[in-house]
């Protein structure tokens, strides 16, 4: 991928933005040196292993633990009764203030629900306990499709005063204008699809050491998560320790992917059981335990309508869906979004109206929704709008290409005002896909095909040109349980030139260690190298929302520009006494500010911060450091175009993607060797839901993919080459321009996949196929239409 | 996954292992490549009280050939299979098995013996053993015996291995002149067991199937020939029309289940398709293509 369009202002001894430097963080994970919650060992540390729930639904008629607790080494067994008992502990808020059973006293709601949790002194024996509870169950009714949850006939939370499945409903856009388009355009189309529930399968699972110093009563938790400080509040609220007595350190984090958001009932099963016992805790769910009881994603219905006139052009698009929430409402999208940032589902088209409608039902399955490797739904929306362009483009018998081009949002349109009241900050949708166009080779590939298809083979092309909506979020509408969306940024600089930054934002895995030390490093001139970033220590780390949907850059990103700007606003005071001139005189070159016409009167960055601690104006505070909390005016809006092309095996129906260009625009780049590989990883991830993943439950409500034989994530081999390029459109509201890169290749690949297999057998009359495209969908449809080898 | 409590024995020769079988019988089981019994216990469905570690005796992990057989040690990993030159030149349809099996990691560890003594329908060995022929050398308490591999699979994860005898080695019969065979499996991903597999060895004399044994994979419980397809073929002329009607024999008379990996229907067809497949590819390497 070239680097032309990439902007580089500073040298390579700085390494600030732009420069390919390699990961700080590498040398210790590829070195086995990280430290992961598991890792965590404490004197006298015992250990949680959790009883769970054979059936879907059902009535708990008796908990008998005494042999377990008969058992040499094992000091307690925690119900829900014990956690009523403690100060009705058994119910916690969810992050969309939904409730959701700790453990439960009446009946469980979904399999592999917590039912007790157990401590013992070895792992070993908490586990020989485990099977030593006797559980008696009374079988409910399951509730697994949600349009049968609707109908009220089992109700899964019958704690609730209302008793329906029914959990919210929610619009965006306007009905009317929609309505009225619609009857006015001349081609409707209607497709219903459904996005099914999927895992993030991060490869650290969840997990959590809690220690309660009853001497100082300070609780300290080491814990798998992404937003360590909105823990602490939550942690704070529901146990009524004050927050300054409760320290979370999230250490290295094995990939969260929107996973380690919520809070699940083991994090909460084991700090009560830390206070109990008065001793370190620790809880590590296994593989089959996180397959199974946390961390799901997506599980949409949707039915989608989109419009076009006689021109061929877009004109209106009317979407109703269903959400499975499971049995809570546990996801964590902004409290005024509960179906997220869905109504991005325009897409990166131009068009007159839309309107979206979601409902949202509890059924007997985990609480599911957390927004995987995606802000808050926009995979669901993005699926949903690139099959409904390429059915479109099929339908009118346009090229894919073609139609996209004409339907495009325009250059000159930003900020584009979207049908559904999005400000897109900028975007130049027809270069990127142009662009694609041309790494593939697109107009040769159509030849092909169409010799191929002659020939009775079967190759398809299939097109993603999506738009992302991420850095959640401006105040004014973002919150997650009414704390305001911002993100945070410390700076210190030191004596010797040197630095400290600390930072809201907790990575796992996208090597924010190096990203904020070359934002820094581009602010001040401090060599990245020199610069030591900190997080997930919420005793040290500024408040901050956490690592999410593509926030970080969007938000503790400005914050660190914002306080590096606040520092180099004062060493420009400084420099002015040192220099004995003006502040107007000095302008600041990379590293130093220089007295204008006389190049050699500067005063470097390292020089100033010396004097910031040894010799600084009189009447002015000594020191160098900054805090920034920044309250970003606007999201952001990366954008991109996948082009897939695909061969199928009509003897067996495998589906083998030959290609897959990809061309990125996250707007100015921080380091183009971590861009790519976040999307590298992303598209690996999105190549997962179109062709490999589903959580799979049987009608009883037990799932059936609860190990990685059977939740298929794809391997190197399964992965073809990505060809990556890029466009870069900065932000114009973001201080360096960035628009944030984790999620885009997750949200827009999928798509682009089902396109092109849907596109390989649209001459069959195949309009749509469901994720995942398995061989064996593929299999039926052709021996359906009399092909064989 | 934290298995149950279990005793372990680390003995270093086969009498000494087949000593402590013998003396703890039923509760005892032998630990070779441990890739399907440690995963079995770490669920905990399987809780062996003893665990009898062979990989401490010498001599059980070779390839070798002599006059009449390939004589592969049952402690031989499947790396040691995949990279061996004799079997990728001589006997390719063991090179195609080994190098399918599980992954990179797990064949460092996994052992043929293990692999045909779990007995498990969706292992990838079994189908081609019997499409061999090929013979199972056990050892037990009254000394060595000789088992065909016809009688050797004989339920699921049953074997006629008695409790306290060891797989010690297995013979492939040296293929005569005109001999070629082929192992395909269908997966999901690289890793997976199969959805279908199909072993094909046979041996062409004047431009007709002389012999030609067909062994599937995962598509019934215990592993199977594809008989009434190989019966089919015997004596005929090779050419296209047959090989699809072998491919629909074997499919009609293989009994697999509906499960993630696939309907019953799906699979049988794929038994179809496969089996066409494998036929031409041994017959390409009986005439010489490898
Ligand atoms: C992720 C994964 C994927 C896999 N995929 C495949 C696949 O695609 N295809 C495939 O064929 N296999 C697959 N396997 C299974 C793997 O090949 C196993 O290793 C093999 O089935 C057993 O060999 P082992 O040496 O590991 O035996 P172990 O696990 O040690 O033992 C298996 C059983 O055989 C018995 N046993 C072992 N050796 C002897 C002996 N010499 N005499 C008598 N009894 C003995 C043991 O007591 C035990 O009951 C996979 C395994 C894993 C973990």
């Amino acid at each position: 991928m070239s680097d032309t369009e990439v902007r580089i202002t500073t040298p390579p001894d700085v390494c600030g933005m732009g420069h390919r430097m390699k990961r700080k963080e590498d040398p210790r994970f590829i070195q086995g040196a990280g430290k992961f919650v598991d890792d965590i060992k404490l004197p006298g540390m015992l250990y949680l292993d959790i009883v769970r729930s054979p059936h879907a639904h059902a009535k708990i008629l008796n908990i008998d633990a005494s042999e377990a607790l008969a058992l040499p080494g094992v000091l307690a067994v925690i119900t829900g009764k014990d956690l009523q008992a403690a100060g009705n502990l058994h119910w916690m808020p969810t992050l969309m203030s939904d409730t959701q059973m700790v453990l439960p006293i009446e009946k469980v709601v979904y399999y592999a629900q917590e039912v007790c949790a157990i401590v013992a002194t070895t792992r070993y024996i908490a586990a020989d306990a485990i099977e030593l509870v006797k559980v008696d169950y009374e079988p409910l009714p399951p509730v697994m499709d949600p349009f049968e949850a609707l109908k009220d006939k089992v109700i899964v939370r019958d704690d609730k005063e209302k008793k329906t499945n029914h959990v919210w409903h929610w619009e965006a856009g306007n009905k009317d204008a929609t309505d009225e388009v619609f009857a006015r355009s001349s081609k409707t189309i209607q497709q219903k699809m459904y996005i099914p529930r999927i895992h993030v399968s991060s490869i650290e699972t969840c997990g959590m050491v809690a220690s309660w110093d009853k001497i100082n009563e300070h609780m300290t938790i080491y814990m798998t998560s992404q937003a360590p400080h909105a823990h602490r509040t939550v942690i704070s609220l529901v146990s009524g320790i004050p927050e300054n007595k409760i320290r979370v350190i999230s250490p290295d984090i094995g990939g969260g992917f929107g996973g380690k958001v919520p809070v699940y009932p083991g994090y909460v099963c084991t700090i009560v059981a830390s206070l109990v016992t008065g001793k370190p805790v620790k809880w590590i769910e296994d593989r089959s335990e996180n397959l199974q009881a946390d961390s799901f994603a997506r599980d949409y219905h949707i039915d989608a309508q989109m419009s076009a006139d006689e021109n061929g052009n877009i004109t209106g698009l009317r979407v109703k869906t269903l959400a499975d929430d499971g049995a809570a409402d546990a996801a964590a999208n902004p409290s005024k979004f509960p179906a997220g940032l869905y109504s991005i589902g325009t897409g990166s088209y131009n068009m007159e109206a839309a309107h979206f409608e979601v409902d949202a039902a509890y059924t007997t399955k985990p609480p599911g929704g957390v927004a995987y490797r995606c802000s808050f739904r926009v995979t669901e929306a993005v699926h949903m709008i690139e099959r409904m362009t390429d059915i479109m483009a099929h339908d009118l018998g346009e090229d894919p290409a073609a139609f996209r081009l004409k339907n495009f949002i325009r250059k000159e349109q930003f900020p584009y005002h979207s049908p559904t009241g999005w400000e897109y900050d900028s975007g130049d949708y027809h270069r990127a896909l142009l662009l694609a166009m041309e790494m593939i080779g697109y107009e040769d590939l159509r030849k092909e095909q169409a010799e191929k298809r002659a020939r009775g083979e079967l190759m398809g092309i299939g097109i993603s040109s999506f738009t992302e909506v991420v850095g959640a979020g401006p105040s004014k509408d973002f919150d997650i349980l009414g704390i305001k969306m911002f993100d945070s940024c410390e700076i210190r600089v030191h004596p010797t030139g040197s630095a400290l930054v600390r930072i809201g934002v907790q990575t796992q895995g996208q090597g924010h260690e190096t990203t904020f030390a070359q934002i820094v490093a581009e602010e001040l001139g401090l060599p990245a190298s020199s610069i030591k970033v900190e997080h997930g220590d919420t005793d040290t780390a500024p408040y901050g929302l956490g690592t999410y949907a593509s926030r970080s850059t969007p938000t503790a990103g400005a914050a660190a520009a914002m306080a590096a700007r606040k520092i180099r606003e004062k060493a420009k005071k400084i420099a002015a006494y040192l220099l004995e001139a003006n502040e107007e005189d000095l302008e600041w070159d990379v590293n130093k500010f220089v007295v204008k016409g006389s190049p050699n009167r500067s005063k470097t960055i390292q020089e100033i911060a010396f004097a910031a601690y040894t010799n600084h104006p009189q009447g002015m505070e000594a020191g160098m450091e900054a805090v920034n909390y920044y309250d970003p005016p606007n999201l952001t809006f990366p954008f991109g175009s996948y082009i897939c092309v695909v061969d199928i095996d009509k003897g067996t129906g495998e589906i083998k993607v030959r290609r897959f260009v990809a061309v990125d625009d996250c707007g100015n780049i921080i380091n183009p060797l971590i861009v790519e590989g976040q999307i590298h990883g992303g598209l690996t991830m999105g190549l997962a839901p179109a062709l490999f993943e589903e959580i799979v439950y049987d009608e009883n409500g037990q799932n059936l993919s609860g190990t990685f034989m059977d939740y298929l994530l794809p391997t190197s081999m399964e992965t073809p080459k990505w060809e990556v390029g890029k466009t870069v459109t900065p932000s114009p509201h973001h201080p360096i321009g960035a628009k944030g890169v984790g999620e885009s290749p997750t949200v827009g690949a999928p798509p682009a996949i089902a396109n092109a297999v849907v596109d390989a057998l649209w001459h069959l009359g195949v309009r749509h196929l469901e994720i995942p495209i398995t061989p064996q969908k593929v299999w039926k449809i052709l021996r359906e239409n009399g092909i064989d080898e | 996954m934290i298995p149950g409590k279990f005793e372990y024995f680390a003995p270093t020769s086969v009498s000494e292992a087949i000593g402590l079988l013998g003396q703890y019988g039923s509760e005892a089981k032998i630990l070779a490549g441990g890739q399907s019994l440690i995963p079995a216990m770490r669920f905990r469905l399987a809780q062996p009280e003893i665990l009898v570690d062979i990989n401490r005796i010498q001599g059980l992990e070779y390839v070798r050939e002599t006059d009449d057989y390939l004589e592969i040690g049952a402690l031989t990993r499947e790396s040691a299979i995949e990279k061996s030159t004799i079997v990728q030149q001589r006997y390719p349809m063991l090179a195609d098995t080994a190098r399918v099996i599980a992954d990179p990691l797990v064949r460092n560890m996994a052992t043929i013996g293990g692999n045909l003594a779990h007995a498990d329908p969706a292992n990838d060995h079994p189908a081609t053993i019997l499409a061999y022929n090929a013979r199972i050398v056990a050892e037990g308490p009254g000394g060595e015996r000789i088992i065909p591999v016809d009688d050797f699979f004989i339920g699921i994860f049953e074997t006629s291995l008695e409790r306290d005898e060891i797989l010690k080695e297995i013979l492939i019969p040296s293929p005569p002149g005109g001999s070629g065979g082929a192992y395909l499996k269908i997966e999901r991903k690289v890793g997976d067991y199969a959805v279908v597999g199909v072993a094909v060895q046979l041996t062409m004399e004047d431009g007709l199937f002389k012999s030609i044994r067909i062994g599937l994979t995962n598509v019934s419980s215990t592993p199977m020939r594809a008989r009434a397809a190989e019966a089919l073929l015997v004596g005929q002329t090779p050419e296209e029309a047959l090989f699809d009607k072998a491919g629909r024999v074997a499919a009609a008379e293989c009994e697999p289940w509906a499960d993630l990996r696939g309907s019953e229907e799906y699979k049988r067809d794929l038994v179809r398709v496969v089996t066409k497949r494998a036929i031409r590819k041994a017959i390409e390497r009986a005439n010489g293509v490898l």
